[in-house]
């Protein structure tokens, strides 16, 4: 029996020490806004935060785990959604979603560490794959929940 | 757990989207056995308690358990609670057409938009309604432009109905009545009523004939960037996706298929796999071998630890060499049936001024959508057979589920669950459900989750076609394009998937760009060389664009041969009133083409049409002497006819960008033994955030016509980024994907 503390709550779950962190949410806890995209940490879909640093999940086993402290994208926010959840809605950021919770994992810890971060530090730390291509809306949605987007140009311009 | 009786699950709240342990709040389905009318399926659907609107909801706008919702027309489902459900027959993968379809059925409906929630219109249903919502097939930036007009007039419907409803009850003509954002008035006697209390009513009446649909320019919803309806339960990480696909009692399945396209098992030995921790079965099929599991992991480690033998069949020795050979005899052929032939081509060359040639290349890649693909199936112990499946054709979904199963598609349902990405992948073959449904058809009454591996994934595509291309112009002695004769092998898309559309052997997705380009040159020549290796192949986004690619590239060969100047060197050869002048002028000028840059940046043109719209590109790059290139900017022009929700056009422009620098800057699969040698991100990386240029999305919408989106935006963009590599460094990129040698300062 493993015991994580995930989102607040303890778990404990009948799983192998060396079962990725990922599938002993998804299918053992049955958390499944945590996704797996490649397996090899390459995509970052999988990404959680262990004591507040983002983790990829699909090559993290529990055992790596037990008595840390897990937020999963189902507990990044007490109630409703963050800043960041919600400049990803204002902004219009998810095209087909699926990248998207492991993006707004990475960019809320980027946050949690530099709450005004430069273009560089978001280059740094955002390192997920989307095969969409919402990048650049992923940057300006960042700046925005960092409070430090001056009133933009529109994404679009209509002739 | 409660007892659902529906045969669709259907999910009900914002806890999740797929558990049936929740109150179900389907349709019961046994009641509606049988073509039946639509006052028919009414009374089956209060029979049923309602809630009929509730498939597949969108938890923050959906009111879970509301009271009896009425269908008014297929397209629109009232509640008494005044909320609209809209039903969306394409599928949703990111491009916003649910959100777009939606708009266009409110802005005639007349309701309140902040009452809309989208639902996945049931392929079951659709099935014993005899196609009531049409085509359910999402591709070819078809989803608005090839629904347009039968959503619009179902909306229109459904308020002339609802109108008429408010005018019987209050003795008055119809004509006197107003409506606005669903609440219905007759100014003259001060009364007034919602769609929510006359839904019942209006439902008895027949849709009417003759429907004018609004003019565009009065539009109110439509053509406005409203809000995508499916971000916020993304952004929240709700179990929206066909992974995601939960059903009490559900095992998991990791599959393994022959390396070798085509080949098949010749023995397995799973003797250790059947020991490991959680392993329930192996199932043994003729092309794969699946081992199913309580949990994904452990079913995908026990997969690895069974010893399967291949026939790989006569496919073992394929490489690119022998595949490269394959295309240059295919070019080499003399009797290659014409994709087009207007003049006399070789006279014209024979007597041109100057003749330029070039052979342009591409490779294979793969469309790596980032949720694989998955397909969970449940052989029912009533004989009905559930299905949960990313798909882009749901229709073909049914097809393969209901031929592999042995079950009539009246028994089944698919749920079509938001997709992870599709970009073509998840329509014409329908691999995964031939395979999750084999899976779960050995396990009768346990529901199975298959999902692919990403080595899997990346091994088992329906592949861009690469493809090789020999173009041979002419100028006269004023540097103009007198001929133009280009040879093309390519893969057939047709041959594989629709061979009925092969016609004269000639498969338009191969010949795209070229049999119906733009370009007033008097003479033209196109040759098609159909060659298919093993190598599946299949609609990758933008299928053809490889074309416009090489098309764009050579037009900017010759423009610098003719020593003119690549803007107006295509323009001259554009009649006054084409679209593509108009974008292309649009593009340029948004772009200040001819206006100085900074030292060390060069621009690049570039246009096309495609996927019923009109499109251009103007790239600003700059390359440093050890090769390293730097895109400052894409500027985009797109006349679409008309725009239903202009952010979602720019959100397009933007990944169809990103799509198309991977295949610019990364991405080629090598064949060798017969088999795909990239296996995950690694070796077939995506571009990243630090790869994302900045994209200026113009749009030039000049009415009268419906044109796509999710795909023109990949046409012009490597052509356009290639031709600013040869204005800034004179150095030609005529084989993908670029490499740092090639741009390095000689």
């Amino acid at each position: 029996m493993i015991t994580l503390q995930v989102n607040g709550k303890t778990l404990d779950l009948n799983v192998e020490p060396d079962m990725p962190l990922l599938w002993a949410l998804r299918d053992e806890a049955g958390m499944l806004g945590t996704k797996y995209g490649c397996g090899i940490a390459q995509c970052g879909a999988c990404t959680v935060h262990v004591e507040g640093e983002p983790v990829r999940s699909c090559v993290m086993p529990v055992s790596a785990v037990v008595g840390k402290k897990i937020t999963t994208i189902e507990g990044i926010s007490a109630k409703g959604m963050n800043a960041v959840q919600k400049a990803w809605v204002e902004h219009e950021v998810p095209q087909c979603g699926y990248c998207q919770t492991g993006m707004i994992m990475a960019a809320t810890a980027l946050l949690a560490k530099k709450p005004k971060p430069t273009d560089k530090d978001i280059d740094e730390a955002m390192t997920n794959l989307c095969r969409c291509g919402t990048y650049a809306r992923v940057r300006k949605a960042i700046h925005a929940a960092a409070g430090q987007l001056n009133k933009a140009a529109p994404a679009v311009k209509k002739a | 757990m409660k007892k659902t009786s529906s045969l669709a699950m259907r999910n009900s709240d914002q806890r999740s989207s797929f558990d049936p342990s929740e109150p179900a709040t389907g349709l019961n389905r046994g009641r509606t056995e049988g073509g039946m009318n639509r006052r028919e399926f009414l009374k089956a659907s209060a029979a049923a308690g309602g809630g009929l609107s509730l498939q597949f909801s969108f938890p923050l706008l959906a009111k879970p358990g509301a009271a009896q919702a009425t269908e008014v027309t297929a397209w629109v489902v009232i509640h008494p609670d005044e909320t609209v459900a809209i039903r969306i027959a394409r599928s949703e993968m990111g491009q916003g057409t649910m959100t777009a379809l939606a708009q266009l059925v409110a802005e005639e409906l007349e309701c309140d938009w902040g009452k809309v929630k989208a639902e996945f219109a049931s392929p079951n249903e659709h099935v014993r309604r005899k196609r009531i919502w049409g085509s359910m097939s999402t591709g070819g930036s078809a989803g608005v432009r090839a629904s347009q007009d039968y959503v619009r007039k179902g909306g229109a419907a459904a308020r002339h109905m609802l109108v008429t409803a408010a005018a019987v009850e209050w003795g008055v003509p119809t004509y006197e009545c107003k409506v606005e954002k669903g609440v219905i008035t007759h100014p003259e006697t001060r009364r007034s009523t919602t769609y929510g209390k006359v839904a019942a009513k209006a439902a008895t009446y027949a849709p009417p004939k003759d429907i004018t649909l609004k003019d565009p320019k009065d539009w109110k919803i439509a053509g406005k960037p409203v809000k995508r309806l499916d971000i916020p339960d993304k952004v929240l990480g709700k179990p929206v996706f066909g992974v995601d696909a939960k059903v009490p009692g559900m095992l998991h399945a990791s599959i393994a298929q022959c390396p070798v396209f085509g080949g098949k098992v010749k023995s397995v030995d799973s003797a250790a796999a059947e020991k490991m921790r959680g392993v329930k079965k192996i199932v043994r099929e003729e092309n794969f071998v699946a081992v199913v599991a309580d949990n994904w992991w452990r079913a995908d480690q026990a997969l690895k630890q069974v010893k399967i033998e291949w026939d790989a069949g006569a496919n073992g020795n394929v490489s690119d060499e022998s595949i490269d050979k394959l295309f240059r005899e295919g070019l080499a052929a003399t009797n290659l049936p014409d994709a087009r032939k207007m003049g006399d081509t070789a006279t014209a060359l024979a007597s041109a001024a100057k003749v330029i040639e070039a052979e342009y290349s591409s490779p294979y890649l793969n469309h790596a959508t980032m949720e694989p693909q998955t397909c969970t199936a449940w052989f029912k112990p009533d004989g009905t057979l559930e299905v949960w499946t990313s798909t882009q054709n749901a229709e073909a979904s049914m097809a393969a589920a209901s031929e592999v199963a042995g079950i009539p598609q009246e028994k089944i349902e698919v749920h079509k669950p938001m997709l992870g990405g599709g970009f073509g992948r998840r329509g014409a073959p329908q691999d995964f459900v031939r395979q999750g449904v084999a899976i779960a058809k050995q396990m009768p009454g346990t529901p199975v989750k298959m999902m692919w591996n990403r080595e899997e994934d990346m091994q088992h595509g329906f592949y861009r076609p690469a493809s090789l291309v020999q173009m041979k112009a002419g100028l006269d002695k004023d540097g103009n394009v007198v001929a133009l004769h280009t040879k093309i092998a390519c893969p057939s898309i047709l041959a594989l998937v629709r061979p009925e559309g092969i016609q004269k052997g000639i498969d338009f997705s191969a010949v795209r760009s070229f049999n119906d380009m733009t370009y007033t040159i008097p003479n033209q020549q196109v040759d098609y060389a159909m060659k298919n290796p093993h190598v599946p192949v299949g609609f990758w986004r933008a299928p053809g664009l490889q074309n416009a690619h090489y098309r764009e590239c050579f037009i900017d060969e010759l423009a610098h041969a003719a020593g003119k100047e690549p803007l107006a060197f295509r323009l001259t050869m554009m009649k006054p009133d084409d679209k593509n002048r108009r974008v292309l002028e649009a593009a340029a000028k948004a772009a200040n083409w001819g206006s100085p840059l900074p030292a060390g940046v060069f621009r690049g043109i570039a246009q096309a049409d495609g996927f019923g719209s009109f499109s251009a590109m103007v790239a600003e790059v700059s390359v440093s002497a050890a090769g390293e290139l730097k895109i400052h900017r894409i500027v985009f022009a797109i006349d679409s006819g008309h725009v239903v929700n202009p952010d979602t056009c720019a959100a397009q422009a933007e990944s169809n960008v990103v799509y198309g620098l991977g295949a610019l800057l990364y991405q080629a699969h090598k064949v060798k033994d017969g088999r795909i040698q990239e296996s995950n991100f690694h070796d077939f990386p995506l571009p990243k955030l630090t790869d994302m240029p900045k994209v200026e999305t113009v749009l030039v919408p000049s009415g009268g016509f419906w044109g796509g989106h999710g795909e023109p935006g990949i046409l012009a963009l490597t052509p356009a980024i290639c031709n600013a590599i040869f204005a800034a460094t004179g150095k030609r990129i005529r084989t993908l994907p670029l490499k740092v040698e090639d741009l390095k300062k000689a």
